[in-house]
């Protein structure tokens, strides 16, 4: 069994690292969006959403003209830009459907810099990039499900859960990289079990599609099931009548209404502009902890309210609970930020076990300085995949703050860099000695880090006294986040080079048995 | 040729156990997510039943799969486990 976790946690290991990171800042999704778009001012106050989605209507009937299908995201405390995306007709070479950002005062497109913003780690972190999203999703999948494995086999293996919890050794090698991996590990234990099945559960109609393809036949039944799991309806034959929409902000009037001022999370319409026209207002994510669709719906053309719908079946709901849990959308700033704790203690359970694979194996090598090919290739990997990826994703953030606004492509050149930065931290890792590799990227990490609201206070109008100032927390937080990190690495940076310099005298001393009483007790 | 065959008995049944892991595992959450429609509730609600216990489902079969003393055991036991979800599976899909 023991075998079992170390093999099944090594494999997908890096994967499992890049999600279990990119995940968990995503939790801060649309605080980094917010600060990804700098020219944007934050919203001292949410906006009446009623009159900010009859305005992005209207813009929409602009950007959209003929579309079957638009859907906005509607401003909230999290948010200062309304996304909305559309379905566009599929012409040759192009998506089947199109994307933008809005202002909310103005209901104008977003004039800001072209960038993903926390999208992108978002979205990383289940479909990855630079290849299809379906073919990224599985890969999630499959690591989801080999960390589920490795959970539980890993607490099959150590049966003395409570026990090595509370057992903590400093500073001895191996024995130290196990209790760190013990204790986050128990620590965190039923977050690892729910956000792993939670994962898989959000994307569980596609790892799982035979019940459905056995159950139903025809599309009109297949329907019934996605009603359970989303307020999105297809969008029926328009007539070719044109018939204007009706109000939507009397609509959105309407759910406020029901379920609070600020609480309006979407809304969706079909066949705008048409006879057939659907509108569906959808509520909001806070103040419950389940992702099941909740919305009402209008007839488009005379905005009269057709239904509403505020529950779905028991085991929909179940689905709905688990996929809330996994997004956390439903949470305060605190919850959030308990959230993001232990979701990096998580990341920092897989990091150390990674790390573990090596530092136990290194004691068995037959010479240390000379390992074999495979062992080489973890460690090299390892270097890459964990401080790699620190100098990667702070990398995407200077590339936000450096590129020039006006460069053709610029979101994906973004993406772009932070590939790049990834792979030549690979290279880096490849070409140096690893114990050096491993110090010289965790520094630039810290560096890079340290220097991050430097850079935003030189490039942009929102420097750290100002938002401080300002009370702009979300600017605040994410520099003061940046100086936390950047601390951290370099006290990982630190260890490391101690413990570098200690393993040299151990080894030494070994050598040469006089000396060693002498440098044990300097290595200690 | 003898070092070949010893070699094939020294993996062999690593890697049959990892087959049964992997693609066994997984045929057998497969048959229970389908074997769930045969239950007394609306077709809806059963599939999505199927679909959120099937990684329970498949988790387990990988543990016990590598828990066994013998890749043959392990073989067997998804056996016996499939062949009554596949009779419930059958009539409904």
């Amino acid at each position: 069994m023991s075998d079992l976790h170390t093999w099944v946690g090594l494999l997908l290991g890096w994967v499992l690292y890049a999600m279990f990171l990119t995940g968990t800042v995503s939790y801060f999704k649309d605080e980094i969006s917010q600060w990804t778009r700098p020219e944007l001012a934050r919203l001292v106050e949410v906006p009446d959403q009623a009159v900010v989605a009859q305005q992005i209507a209207d813009e929409l009937a602009n950007v959209a003209p003929g579309t079957s299908q638009w859907s906005m995201r509607l401003p909230d405390s999290r948010n200062n830009s309304v996304y909305a995306f559309w379905r566009a007709p599929r012409t040759a070479g192009q998506r089947g459907f199109g994307e933008a950002q809005f202002d909310p005062t103005t209901g104008a497109k977003v004039t800001s810099r072209d960038t993903q913003g926390g999208e992108f780690f978002y979205r990383f972190h289940f479909q990855f990039h630079y290849m299809p999203v379906v073919w990224g999703r599985w890969l999630a999948g499959i690591a989801a499900m080999f960390m589920l494995v490795a959970i539980v086999s890993g607490v099959i293996t150590h049966k003395k859960i409570f026990v090595d919890f509370f057992t903590f050794r400093w500073g001895k090698g191996q024995r130290s990289w196990l209790d760190a991996h013990n204790a986050l590990s128990v620590f965190g234990l039923p977050f690892h079990i729910m956000i792993t099945y939670t994962g898989l559960v959000t994307l569980m109609a596609l790892y799982m599609p035979w019940g459905e393809r056995a159950a139903f036949n025809n599309p009109a039944e297949r329907q019934q099931l996605q009603s359970e799991l989303s307020a999105f309806t297809p969008a029926g034959k328009p007539s070719g009548q044109k018939v204007p929409l009706a109000s939507v902000e009397d609509m959105v009037r309407q759910a406020q209404e029901r379920w609070g001022r600020d609480n309006v999370g979407r809304v969706n319409v079909v066949n705008p502009g048409d006879s057939t026209a659907r509108v569906a207002v959808t509520r909001g994510d806070p103040g419950r902890v389940s992702m099941s669709p909740q919305y009402m719906e209008f007839d488009g053309t005379t905005g009269k309210l057709l239904s509403v719908r505020d529950h779905v079946g028991a085991a929909a709901e179940t689905r709905g609970v688990l996929y809330a849990l996994h997004l956390g959308r439903f949470s305060d700033t605190v919850t959030r930020w308990l959230y993001f704790l232990v979701s990096f203690a998580g990341t920092a359970m897989v990091g150390t076990g990674l790390v573990m694979w090596t530092v136990k194996r290194r004691q068995r090598l037959p010479d240390p300085e000379r390992p074999y090919f495979g062992f080489r290739v973890v460690e090299r990997l390892n270097i890459a995949s964990i401080a790699g990826l620190s100098i990667a994703m702070t990398g995407f953030l200077w590339a936000n703050r450096l590129l020039p606004t006006q460069l053709q492509g610029r979101a994906n050149w973004e993406i772009d860099a932070f590939f790049i930065i990834w792979a030549l931290t690979l290279l880096h890792a490849l070409v140096r000695p690893a114990r050096a590799a491993w110090i010289e990227q965790l520094w630039a990490a810290s560096v890079l880090l340290f220097l991050l609201p430097v850079l935003n206070a030189l490039t942009t109008a929102r420097p750290f006294w100002h938002s401080l100032a300002e009370g702009d927390w979300i600017f605040v937080g994410i520099d003061v986040t940046c100086w936390v990190l950047a601390w951290l690495h370099a006290v990982l940076a630190i260890r490391t080079g101690r413990r570098t310099a200690a393993s040299h005298a151990k080894r030494k001393a070994c050598r040469q048995p006089s000396m060693t009483v002498a440098s044990n007790e300097s290595a200690v | 040729m003898n070092a070949f065959v010893n070699r094939v008995c020294a993996t062999g049944p690593l890697i049959s156990r990892i087959v049964a892991a992997l693609f066994g595992g997984y045929a057998i959450a497969a048959l229970a997510s389908v074997a769930v429609l045969a239950l007394p509730m609306s077709k809806p609600q059963a599939v999505l039943t199927g679909m959120l216990t099937s990684f329970a489902i498949y988790a387990g079969a990988v543990i016990w799969v590598f828990a066994v003393r013998s890749a043959l055991k392990a073989w067997i036991g998804l056996i016996v486990v499939a062949v009554p979800l596949a009779l419930a599976a059958w009539p409904v899909s």
